[in-house]
């Protein structure tokens, strides 16, 4: 379950989020894509086309499957956010390439979707088909999707229950704007929201079905909105994997010389820690994404040089300040000025 | 015997503690009740098998009780009419409005109240962790409730043991999470707290575990004894070590 903390104005994170379901496409998944604010027949419209005539797509889509054929177990299936770009640059630790480029200018031809099987669930339509709904204790909207999901991974056998269904597909479910007003749900409104567990709940429920089938999901949330920080502590935890996207836009860092060949962090919040007692972790945590015109990639973030005196005199203790918050590991935060302990 | 300990983790992951419990109960001989709410049965038992224990042999020997409760939820929101029926789940109280815990009191003193035929040492209760209970409706006063029955049955009555793992954050802003949190830390008679390092991230030191023994509680004027270790894990294992030894430093 890959949870992104959206950016202030969503772009960056819709980005990922057509990336996530793009890869779907290329890779021959299936589809299921949830919205309350775009109809997803539009987002589907919008995904960026594969780099095709890439020499280096062929062996990569080779090594890509071959990974996959051993991932593949009974219980469940984590997408990788590296899965869907390109490779970090300078950065040695992962050797094997995942995935594949695409070109953020183009959109993906309609004969690439032809393969695969792709559902929907647009909540306008939803809740207008079927007004009278059974919603057990829990936000009608999030209940009308969980009972959506379950009902495809039943049908489609990505949970193995029918035995006929040879086929071992993976459903690849994108989750736009959970948790926002759109949904039903306040908490992104009030500070005391009445129903605090709808949130909690919905992702305790989707956990249980991920588990259970072979699918990866990825939800992206406008958490700056979210004024009750109990609940992203509470979501993190049901969460296997955690990404925040922050973007330059509008905000001071925009004209910060620290930031100038960026548009935006990334910060890792959590990654999953699943069938062993460690996770992997990389090297670095200092990550920042930037968008060219046909590309958008994930790198390290690279202080730039410091070239004069008496420009450094000021902005050193700045530096030095950004480069401390910038440290942020896995649970592990950098707090203050504190020496280090050995 | 009779011992309840809390296992406390802060800004990083303490479910290794869990896995190193389970497998050591096992191994040891007692009968364990599972309570596991994050993850699936796979994911513990691969762990388990790296650490030496098989759970799924555990089980069908009547040794271990588990309860997945991502699986226990699902049925609950999708099964058909007619299995709930005859019993209720464990987890019930997250369709229905009361928001008390009896239903999943019950399911563990049914699971560890000895049988005739029984024949293993001592009771041992698991949960996985408490935390889930809140972000799943349950009011923090019925997660204290369910700890205190459970204490009451499974520590006096049966003279079994309790392991819990709570998360927690010093400047969290999870009120109900704190208070179930400092509730438990006063009633505990082991606190294994595991903290990230505050200085940030770093490789070969995962993170430091301070070990609270409460001797406090014995009412002999003695205070808490407290040690504190770093720790790295492994595929297969965790070393402790002194602060500031770890083999990348020597």
């Amino acid at each position: 379950l890959v949870f992104t903390e959206e950016d202030k104005y969503g772009l960056y994170s819709n980005l990922l989020f057509k990336y996530f379901l793009a890869e779907g496409v290329v890779c021959g998944h299936d589809l299921f894509v949830a919205s309350a604010k775009e109809h997803p027949d539009n987002i589907l419209k919008e995904l960026p086309a594969p780099l095709l005539d890439d020499t280096y797509r062929n062996e990569r889509g080779e090594e890509a499957t071959a990974v996959k054929s051993e991932d593949f177990q009974d219980s469940m299936k984590i997408a990788w956010r590296y899965q869907n770009l390109p490779k970090v640059e300078a950065s040695p630790t992962t050797s094997t390439k995942f995935g594949h480029y695409y070109d953020v200018s183009k959109t993906m031809s309609p004969e690439l979707f032809q393969s695969i099987k792709w559902h929907s669930f647009y909540l306008p339509e939803e809740l207008s088909s079927q007004p009278k709904m059974k919603t057990r204790n829990m936000n009608s909207a999030y209940s009308r999707l969980l009972q959506s999901i379950q009902r495809i991974i039943y049908q489609e056998g990505f949970d193995g229950s029918d035995p006929q269904k040879k086929l071992k597909n993976i459903l690849r479910i994108g989750i736009q704007s959970l948790g926002s007003m759109l949904w039903g749900d306040d908490i992104c409104s009030s500070d005391t929201p009445e129903h605090i567990h709808s949130l909690t709940k919905f992702l305790y429920v989707l956990r249980g079905l991920l588990r259970k089938s072979l699918s990866a999901c990825i939800i992206t949330v406008p958490a700056h909105l979210i004024q009750n920080k109990a609940i992203m502590e509470r979501v993190t935890n049901l969460s296997d994997m955690v990404v925040g996207l922050e973007s330059f836009i509008g905000s001071e860092r925009e004209t910060n010389p620290l930031y100038k060949d960026y548009h935006g962090l990334v910060h890792v919040q959590q990654i999953p820690r699943l069938n062993s007692l460690i996770c992997d972790v990389s090297d670095t945590k200092d990550l920042a994404f930037r968008l060219k015109r046909k590309l958008f990639t994930i790198e390290r973030l690279h202080l730039p040089p410091d070239l004069s005196d008496t420009v450094s005199r000021t902005s050193k203790q700045d530096l030095a300040e950004s480069a401390k918050l910038l440290s942020s590991g896995c649970g592990a935060m950098a707090i203050g000025k504190k020496h280090l302990d050995f | 015997q009779g011992k309840f300990t809390l296992l406390r983790d802060t800004r990083t992951d303490g479910s290794f503690l869990v896995h190193h419990f389970l497998s050591f109960y096992l191994r040891a001989g007692c009968k364990v009740c599972f309570v596991a709410l994050l993850q699936s049965f796979s994911h513990y038992n691969i762990v388990a098998q790296k650490l030496g224990v098989s759970l799924t042999a555990a089980k069908e020997r009547g040794q271990l009780v588990f309860l997945e409760g991502l699986k226990s939820c699902l049925d609950l929101l999708f099964g058909e009419e007619e299995k709930q029926s005859g019993q209720s789940s464990p987890l019930q109280f997250i369709s229905e409005s009361a928001s008390d815990l009896k239903a999943l009191f019950d399911f563990v003193r049914t699971s560890l109240t000895p049988t005739g035929s029984d024949s293993w040492k001592g009771p041992v209760l698991l949960v996985d962790d408490l935390s889930v209970l809140l972000s799943l409706g349950a009011t923090p006063v019925a997660v204290l409730d369910f700890i205190h029955y459970c204490r009451v049955t499974v520590c006096y009555q049966l003279k079994g043991n309790i392991v819990v793992l709570v998360h927690s954050n010093e400047d969290s802003e999870d009120e109900e999470n704190e208070l179930i949190v400092n509730s438990l830390c006063h009633h505990s008679d082991l606190i294994l707290w595991v903290e990230g390092l505050a200085t940030g991230f770093c490789k070969d030191v995962h993170g430091q575990i301070k070990i609270i023994r409460r001797v406090s509680l014995e009412l002999t004027a003695e205070q808490d004894l407290v040690q504190i270790y770093q720790y790295k894990i492994q595929d297969k294992n965790v070393t402790f070590f002194a602060r500031g030894l770890s083999a990348a430093v020597l």
